[in-house]
């Protein structure tokens, strides 16, 4: 117990995106499911960064570096999507977009 | 190092309390409040973690830009400020059953393949050292297409954004 484990970052990094899956999953309103999507890329970035730490290079920040870059991108395009979608339907609530259903 | 642990339990505790409150709180600004918790904690980690550039970038981006972003998005679409009872939807619990399942996949593999193997510290610190000289070296060398691309997707992603959001 006196010493730092690489098992309880990647633990955290699990509940975390386990908890991510949920709200992608389970939540209506797409702002929430944007911000769930946040949650599932930090723990991929945790997971990157300790296996960074624990083989002595630094290789996972610079990963770690462009996945802050993509999911900076995929927020902005993500927002602008949710943002259209309510012009044209006043509602973001995801279970009313189904016209695409099959 | 007993006191790496004690601060990383504190942290991950935060952590695992508001990203749950993120996914169940009934109030879209609330849970984008917790999410700035999460994300703070993230950058905390990378500090335990020896990555103190990481940690920066963490808080310029996600917690100074994304979740402006995310509060602006909530403006926008007028989401009710006030309980909004309806956040979740009719199959809630199958989410909740897939995410449990994963979780406990991803535990039993974590805590079979990786048991209780200790962090490198030596190399930890051997990266502490110099970190943000060492992430601009390995940046602009051995990554530094990967690097133009990111670019090139940020703009991207930008002019994208414009040309879906304007009216016309």
């Amino acid at each position: 117990m006196d010493d730092l484990m690489l098992n309880q970052f990647l633990l955290l990094s699990a509940i975390l995106f386990s908890v991510g899956v949920y709200g992608v999953l389970a939540k209506r309103n797409a702002v929430v499911v944007l911000m769930s999507i946040e949650l599932i890329l930090n723990a991929v970035n945790i997971n990157l960064i300790a296996f960074g730490a624990h083989n002595g290079t630094i290789v996972g920040s610079v990963f770690a570096l462009f996945v802050i870059a993509v999911a900076a991108a995929e927020v902005g395009v993500g927002l602008a999507i949710v943002l259209l979608i309510y012009r044209n339907r006043k509602s973001v609530d995801l279970d009313e977009v189904a016209q695409m259903r099959g | 190092m007993v006191a790496q642990n004690i601060f990383f339990y504190a942290i991950a505790a935060v952590m695992v309390f508001s990203a749950i409150r993120v996914v169940t709180c009934k109030n879209v600004v609330h849970a984008a409040m917790y999410l700035v918790l999460v994300l703070a904690g993230v950058a905390a980690q990378y500090i335990l973690l020896a990555s103190e550039f990481l940690a920066a970038t963490q808080v310029l981006v996600y917690i100074g830009a994304i979740v402006v972003l995310v509060l602006f998005g909530v403006m926008l679409t007028r989401a009710k400020l006030g309980e909004d009872v309806n956040l979740t939807n009719d199959y809630w619990y199958v989410g909740a059953f897939t995410a449990v399942i994963l979780f406990v996949l991803l535990a039993t593999s974590l805590l079979d393949h990786y048991g209780d193997e200790p962090l490198d510290q030596a190399n930890a610190e051997t990266q502490l050292a110099n970190n943000t000289e060492q992430v601009a070296d390995a940046l602009f060398s051995a990554y530094v297409v990967p690097f133009q691309a990111v670019s090139v997707l940020l703009l991207v992603a930008l002019v994208g954004a414009i040309a879906l959001a304007r009216r016309d």
